[in-house]
């Protein structure tokens, strides 16, 4: 046996340990005790599977691939150190969007190659598998960049136009069908480049309709999108690793999905073919929002046992989350049973509230789900919502007219008192009235979610102070 | 070049791990754990990195040279991202072991 097939053997013995760290990593990072060590152990993978590569790319193009991975990972490493915590969705958009484009690029670069003259057709399974990962791979890329724009809040958060959706799916149907022309009848390069120009267009245009509301689960089907884009440009390429990393990613990330529309009530078709909060206006409000100080709210939490805080993403918008925390620990030196309700969409993706939660310092047994915490709200004394609105709205139980109607809400109205912190009157990231605003138990307390932790903070010590 | 049906059994059973492992997943953990299966994708760099070792025309080097750039900056920033949002999660027992 020669050296350069030990080489390639040694490689493929690499990717094989990498796929298993990957699998072993990411089922470490499904619990909160290993999850550390998780990543960690899908990164050393990586790291085993790009040195080993080199043995079999026999240094050509050296110098191009390594310039290639140096553009890549220094500005992405860089940014991802210093971006803020609430900026995470759209920078996972934006770094899917690139495995994407990555993907699409492979896909790009074989068919390519099979249209110089001298090369003979590939294997029809190999042929179809590069078509199709080179189309889900771009509207991947295009999608997610429309998402992170949207997110990033660079661009207007839903664009309409009349016959959209037909309009759209005869451009999906124009890349499949160049597609299927690829595969069956000529591989041609001006085919080819047609093919891809209609596919990125298909992920801007499939893009652009979805309200922000509904990002969150978008973005985690681009992540699946990608990862099977990967896996078949893997089967296309015949590397064992980007199969199964590939496909493991796009099976999780389609799971994920599932869940995440499933607690939105949202299904997923709903979310990729109508327009989120152009439905129904629901049944207008009956009442007034009546207003409470920040002395008195401090007074309601002094004499209550039970406090439960319900954040949303307008806390982490203010940069609330801090005070939020401060104000939580009073409460609990003062002896209260503290907890906080975390609604599966809380914030711009599942989970993304707990990280918020956890960069401020609160441990994350003092969060609770909203399953779980629902049925303590009757026996609460002072709910208090911070910026959290949609997820809160009784409507979605009450009014069948609600656009909302059906999505499972944390049942805050359930609680003795409700003082939410809003800074004025507006609604939520769907648009509609909030009928906890005005419900009889409900206090409201204007201001910035920030400048209200702090007052809560400072009244609530005067009230002590009085006690005594 | 591996065998049609033999991909198939692969692509299914690698579909299945990914749905049983990401199964038991506590909701606070689901933006980290994207963020972490996102980063675990960016191994189409080494499928880049081999498709540009192989580029011989120009225009083969530019879009392989595109695809690893990309794939390196997912799996760059897939993983500070998810190692920062990682690095948070402690419990209020843990914390006083340190």
């Amino acid at each position: 046996m020669d050296t350069q097939t030990l080489l390639v053997y040694a490689a493929k013995a690499s990717y094989l340990l990498a796929a298993a760290l990957f699998i072993l990593g990411i089922k470490r990072m499904s619990s909160p005790v290993t999850a550390r060590a998780g990543i960690k152990w899908a990164g050393i993978g990586m790291v085993i599977a790009t040195l080993a590569t080199f043995a079999i790319t026999r240094g050509h193009n050296l110098g191009w691939i390594v310039a290639g991975i140096a553009i890549g990972v220094i500005p992405t490493w860089l940014w991802g150190k210093k971006v803020a915590m609430t900026d995470m969705p759209q920078m996972v958009a934006l770094f899917n969007g690139m495995g994407g484009g990555s993907a699409a690029a492979i896909g790009a670069g074989e068919l390519l190659k099979y249209t110089q003259p001298g090369m003979s057709a590939p294997p029809l399974a190999t042929l179809a598998l590069a078509v199709i990962g080179a189309l889900i791979g771009a509207i991947s890329m295009t999608g997610s960049i429309i998402a992170w724009a949207k997110l990033d809040g660079r661009m207007d958060k839903r664009f309409t136009f009349g016959g959209q959706q037909f309009f759209n799916f005869a451009v999906f149907v124009a890349a499949v069908l160049a597609g299927l022309a690829l595969v069956f009848w000529k591989l041609d390069a001006s085919l080819v480049v047609v093919f891809f120009l209609l596919a990125l267009a298909f992920g801007v245009l499939m893009t652009l309709p979805i309200g922000g509301a509904d990002m969150p689960v978008v973005i985690s089907l681009y992540n699946a999108f990608t990862g099977l884009a990967v896996a078949f440009e893997g089967y296309a390429m015949g590397i064992e690793a980007l199969i199964v990393a590939g496909m493991v990613v796009g099976a999780a990330g389609t799971f994920l999905t599932q869940l995440m529309a499933k607690a939105m009530n949202r299904p997923i078709s709903g979310v990729l073919f109508s327009n989120f909060g152009g439905g129904g206006e629901g049944t207008a409000i009956a009442g007034s929002q009546k207003p409470i100080e920040a002395a008195d709210a401090a007074s309601l939490l002094y004499m209550a046992e039970k406090v439960i805080i319900v954040p949303g993403y307008g806390m982490a918008v203010a940069q609330a989350q801090h005070k939020i925390w401060e104000l939580s620990q009073a409460l609990i030196k003062a002896g209260k049973e503290v907890k906080f309700a975390i609604h599966p969409v809380a914030g711009r993706m599942p989970g993304h509230m707990n990280v918020l939660l956890a960069e401020a310092g609160v441990p994350y047994d003092l969060i609770v789900d909203m399953d779980d915490v629902n049925p303590e709200f009757k026996t609460t004394d002072v709910a208090i919502v911070i910026g959290a609105n949609d997820v809160v709205n009784p409507a979605a139980k009450t009014d069948k007219s609600s656009p909302i109607f059906g999505m499972p809400i944390l049942d805050v109205v359930d609680a003795r008192q409700v003082i939410v912190i809003k800074r004025g009157k507006g609604t939520g990231f769907a648009g509609i009235e909030n009928a906890l605003f005005y419900a009889d138990n409900t206090r409201m307390l204007y201001a910035d979610g920030k400048e209200a932790a702090n007052q809560l903070i400072a009244e609530l010590k005067a009230v002590e102070g009085g006690g005594h | 070049m591996i065998d049609g049906f033999l991909a198939l059994y692969i692509f299914m059973l690698a579909a299945f791990t990914g749905k049983e492992i990401i199964g038991r997943v506590p909701v606070i953990l689901h933006t980290p754990l994207m963020s972490g299966s996102n980063f675990v994708h960016g191994i189409v760099l080494v499928g880049a990195m081999i498709a540009l070792a192989e580029a011989t025309t120009p225009l083969g080097i530019a879009i392989g040279f595109i695809g690893v750039i990309l794939g390196a900056g997912n799996a760059a920033g897939g993983y500070v991202v998810t190692e920062r949002m990682l690095e948070m999660f402690k419990s209020s027992k843990n914390e006083k072991k340190g």
